[in-house]
């Protein structure tokens, strides 16, 4: 059984890019397009990465990322963050609030597959 | 010349005079004078000594005594030119006093007594309102003139009520322009420019009839004179005492009349002004005379013995069928009657509600006075007493029916204002001058004056029985009203200016040296008779001193600090040749320096009584704390244009910041916007990007493929949308939208607007209810903008309503000449608190399943309707989502 990704994403047409290209790598993914419950729903899932968009309809991604920081069993889950704002305050802001990688929208596939395999293999921190 | 072109100009010209102090009071509002503050304009205000009286009067005045009519002119000449130290003391008085009128220069002189400002405002009233009745009936007559020079069909106006239309005309101009602003110097610049239009008119009338005369009809300067030799003025005689008299008094009134110290002192806006206006005004009034007696004499010689020789000036020119030239010395009578009563009852008003209206109401509500702001009671009281003087002069002009020859009314009023001279020279010029002495003086003179010229004046049995006049009062001849003390065979007026002055100074005199003046009255006296004095520079010599230099110090230190006050007794002390101690030596030498450099820092009395105290000399005198005093007034003077320049600075600083903030404001709205578009665009540009890729990469079944181009495809459509919504935006938002305006029937819009909505969840089966009936009205307005909106309310109606029968109801109806259209949905609604942003740019609704768009709609919704002259807004409490526009019937296009 491949590892396993939680995408939390509203858009429907980068919800099933993303899930088409982690799912031909070998990558079971779970999608929720709302971010109200993702919190709980990682914790129940504890997936192997969390990809996280920004701009969420319900609760706001950064949100989201201090409610997973907040739970011990959530704490250290690799979480990475997708933004469509592009600017460097939203990096910062990523950071701050816990972010292990970052990537602004749009992205090479390569890139966002690299990410993940990365986070997974444990090499957190900083892009 | 038809009457009612008369009426016409009449009018006209008032609402000239309107616009000039209206626009005038509008750039004084602005800071933006300029050349309205100038000598020319000034000198021009000073022409309302020449009133109605002197414009048609003075003509009347030469055609029954001869020459004497110059001695009006003379007596203000002889001042202006001879007296002019005078007048400018006057003027600097009033500056650095803030004097607001010739009661107040009394009173504040005279250890500001407001019983003695009400006195005098009382005896300014009394003598005025004649003066003002006598421009009534100026103005009267001259429409009677015009009247009967008009036979054909046409009804003469009623006398009494062409008085009262322009005695409320009057009032009202002068309660708009008079008391628009309360000052601390009661400056009116919007008055002064149209009374100096007026001097313009009067002079031009004036000189206009007078060209025509001489060379219209007497052919040229050689025949008038010869006609001048012929006729009954060459009789005339020079009789020494009424000429001398007349000089005096025309002299005494320039200076005393209440308009004149108004234009002349209050409205003052600069001292060099008068100056100027000392040879200037005596040139105006010198061309003012030139002609009165060529039109006096042709007056006597053309017209019927019967002619009233005040309306010369104006029968002259109608008998000889000049119309358009009797149109303008009318206005020039006009003109001299208007402004007059306008400055005079400005100034009567203030006087009046500063020294009886203000005074009686604070005393009846003292708790008024610390309830702070009193400027609207102020102007109120000014204005009803503005009304008030105006009903006074109406009221006189009907009760004496306006009989009297023009001249004796005038000279009545000025032997009656004659009576502030004494105590104002001699207020300005002795200090010994007290308040009771002043007080004594006024009253002496104001009854004497009523005595034997005022009351007299309405004829035997009018104010004062016959018997009385005749053989005075309980059969006391010496008491005679027009024979006080036994002197018989006077001219009548001289008599009674004569003895009203004489009374007058005398009991001013008297009194004043017999009574002590109050410690307020002796600052003041001392501040009015050297307001020139007390120049910095001129220290006083010191003689001797026994003062301790230790304290000479610390007092120098306290004020030049403490480094410049080393230094400067150290200086001292070497040059006196000291070298064991730094102390000099208190010499008389030293002390007078010591007080120039304090002078320099709390000026030149104060120093001198700070060091007189140091010295030892402890009793400062009487004389050194009324220099103090003075001091600080010309400090106060100083420290009030300061805290205007700060106000000025101040208020530019927030003006500033002001605008600072509004940058900030900007730059963060248009950080947000950019970073909104930033996430708009790049949404769709990530799913075209990632399914380009995986499409390019191959290997894919062909209905993925086909999926893959479709979404690709949706994106595209998206941005394009997205693009153009904000572009459309922006032109609405500039204001720029050019509209193709047209008459459109609203149903047919709404039909096109619900055809183009079915594309939205076309799966979803609506239910329209609509007035069909209601809808079918014509509109104009700009068909396509308006159909986008109800396309873009309709499709927002099918995206979020979530009811199992989905329904929109779309209501119309008129209103108020506008039209109404809701639109409204059964669905659940916008929360309250999403309500009042729905309508700002990208705002979607929360929680609200994903639907596709910018939330760019209804921004582009409320801008299109503001184009389109109308309103939209979110309707609550109507079940569902619900939408008012409103919108003019008839759209015009904005001008430019």
């Amino acid at each position: 059984m491949g590892k396993q990704v939680l995408l939390i994403e509203d858009e429907e047409n980068i919800a099933e890019a993303i899930r088409f290209i982690l799912s031909r790598d070998g990558w079971q993914v779970a999608h929720l397009a709302e971010g109200r419950g993702a919190a709980l729903k990682a914790a129940e899932l504890m997936p192997d990465v969390v990809i996280l968009d920004h701009m969420l309809p319900g609760a706001s991604g950064l949100d989201i990322l201090a409610e997973l920081r907040a739970r011990p069993a959530t704490a250290h889950l690799p979480v990475l963050m997708l933004t469509a704002k592009g600017q460097p305050r939203d990096r910062e802001a990523a950071e701050r609030a816990g972010a292990d990688r970052f990537l602004a929208k749009p992205f090479a596939n390569a890139d966002i597959l690299a990410e993940v395999r990365a986070l997974a293999a444990g090499e957190a921190g900083a892009a | 010349m038809p009457f009612n072109l008369l009426v016409l100009a009449c009018l006209a010209y008032v609402i000239f005079l309107f616009s000039v102090a209206f626009l005038v009071e509008r750039r004084a509002g602005q800071g933006q004078l300029g050349w309205l503050r100038s000598p020319l304009v000034y000198t021009l205000s000073l022409s309302i000594y020449c009133t109605a009286w002197t414009f048609y009067g003075a003509v009347g005045y030469a055609a029954r005594s001869g020459l004497e009519f110059l001695t009006i002119y003379l007596g203000p000449t002889l001042v202006f030119i001879g007296w002019w130290w005078l007048l400018r003391k006057l003027v600097r008085i009033g500056r650095r006093h803030r004097v607001t009128s010739i009661a107040d220069l009394i009173s504040s002189r005279f250890g500001k007594s407001n019983s003695l400002g009400v006195v005098a405002t009382l005896m300014a009233v009394v003598a005025a309102t004649p003066y003002i009745a006598l421009q009534l009936q100026s103005v009267v007559l001259s429409f009677g003139v015009f009247a009967s020079a008009t036979p054909d069909g046409f009804t003469p106006p009623d006398a009494a009520q062409t008085a009262i239309w322009v005695a409320a005309g009057l009032a009202l101009f002068t309660v708009i322009f008079g008391t628009r602003n309360l000052d601390a110097k009661e400056q009116h610049h919007g008055i002064v420019t149209a009374i100096a239009v007026e001097a313009v008119v009067k002079l031009v009338a004036l000189v206009a009839v007078g060209i025509f005369v001489v060379w219209g009809l007497a052919g040229g300067i050689g025949p008038m004179l010869e006609r001048i030799d012929a006729s009954p003025l060459a009789g005339w005689t020079l009789q020494p005492g009424r000429w001398t008299g007349l000089l005096f008094l025309s002299g005494a009134a320039v200076i005393c009349l209440p308009r004149m110290f108004q234009v002349m002192v209050v409205e003052n806006a600069d001292e060099g002004h008068l100056s100027r206006a000392s040879w200037a005004f005596p040139a105006y009034m010198l061309a003012m005379s030139l002609f009165i007696v060529p039109i006096a004499v042709m007056g006597l010689e053309r017209l019927p013995a019967d002619a009233n020789p005040d309306m010369f000036v104006l029968t002259l020119p109608l008998s000889e069928g000049q119309g358009a030239l009797a149109m303008l010395a009318f206005l020039g009578g006009f003109s001299s009657a208007t402004s007059m009563v306008i400055v005079e009852a400005i100034a009567l008003a203030t006087m009046v509600s500063n020294h009886i209206v203000m005074p009686a109401w604070l005393r009846l509500r003292p708790a008024a006075a610390m309830a702070g702001d009193l400027r609207g009671l102020v102007l109120n009281a000014r204005r009803i007493s503005i009304a008030a003087v105006m009903a006074m002069g109406y009221g006189y002009h009907s009760l004496s029916g306006g009989s009297a020859a023009l001249a004796a009314i005038g000279l009545i009023a000025f032997v009656g204002v004659a009576q502030f001279l004494p105590a104002m020279i001699g207020g300005i010029f002795w200090r010994g001058a007290t308040r009771s002495g002043a007080m004594a003086g006024l009253l002496t003179g104001f009854f004497t004056w009523a005595y034997a010229l005022f009351l007299p004046s309405f004829g035997p049995d009018a104010m004062l029985p016959a018997s009385l006049l005749a053989e005075g009062p309980a059969g006391i001849g010496w008491l005679r009203p027009q024979a006080l003390f036994g002197v018989e065979g006077m001219d009548p007026l001289i008599h009674a200016l004569f003895w009203s002055l004489m009374l007058n100074g005398t009991a001013f005199f008297v009194v004043s040296v017999l009574t002590f003046p109050g410690p307020v009255e002796r600052l003041q006296g001392a501040a009015f008779v050297n307001v020139f004095g007390d120049q910095p520079g001129s220290p006083r010599r010191w003689s001797e001193g026994e003062a301790e230099p230790e304290q000479l110090l610390v007092m120098a230190q306290r004020l030049l600090g403490e480094d410049a006050a080393q230094a400067l007794f150290e200086t001292a002390a070497r040059a006196q040749g000291k070298t064991e101690t730094l102390l000099p030596d208190p010499t008389p030498e030293f002390l007078s320096e010591l007080e120039q450099r304090l002078s320099g820092s709390v000026g030149a009395a104060t120093a001198h009584a700070m060091v007189s105290q140091v010295v030892g000399w402890a009793t400062v005198s009487v004389e050194d704390l009324m220099a103090v005093a003075s001091e600080s007034a010309q400090r106060m003077e100083y420290s009030a244009q300061l805290e205007a320049q700060r106000e000025e600075l101040a208020r530019t600083a927030g003006a500033l910041r002001e605008a600072n903030e509004k940058l900030t404001r900007l730059s963060v709205q248009k950080d947000a916007f950019l970073s909104q578009i930033s996430h708009e665009l790049r949404t769709p540009m990530t799913s075209i990007r990632a399914f380009s890729e995986i499409l390019t990469e191959g290997d894919l079944p062909p209905e993925m493929v086909a999926r893959n181009g479709r979404i690709i495809h949706e994106e595209t459509k998206r941005l394009t949308r997205l693009l153009d919504d904000l572009l459309d935006l922006s032109v609405l938002e500039s204001g720029k939208v050019s509209l193709s305006l047209g008459l459109a029937n609203l149903r047919e819009m709404i039909d096109r607007a619900i055809q183009a909505a079915e594309q939205v969840k076309p799966e979803r089966g609506f239910t329209f209810h609509r007035d069909l009936a209601a809808e079918n009205l014509f509109l104009r307005t700009d068909a396509d903008r308006l159909t986008q909106v109800f396309i873009n309310l309709i499709s927002n109606a099918r995206k979020y309503c979530d009811a199992a029968s989905p329904e929109i109801r779309i209501n119309v109806r008129i209103r108020g000449g506008r039209v109404v259209v809701d639109v409204i949905d059964n669905g659940r609604g916008i929360p309250k608190e999403a309500q009042s942003t729905i309508f700002e740019k990208f705002t979607r609704l929360p929680n609200e399943a994903r639907a596709k768009g910018a939330g760019l709609g209804l921004a582009i919704c409320r801008e299109i309707v503001a184009n389109l002259g109308g309103s939209i807004a979110y309707l609550p409490g109507q079940g569902g989502a619900a939408f008012r526009v409103i919108l003019p019937l008839r759209l015009e296009r904005k001008a430019a």
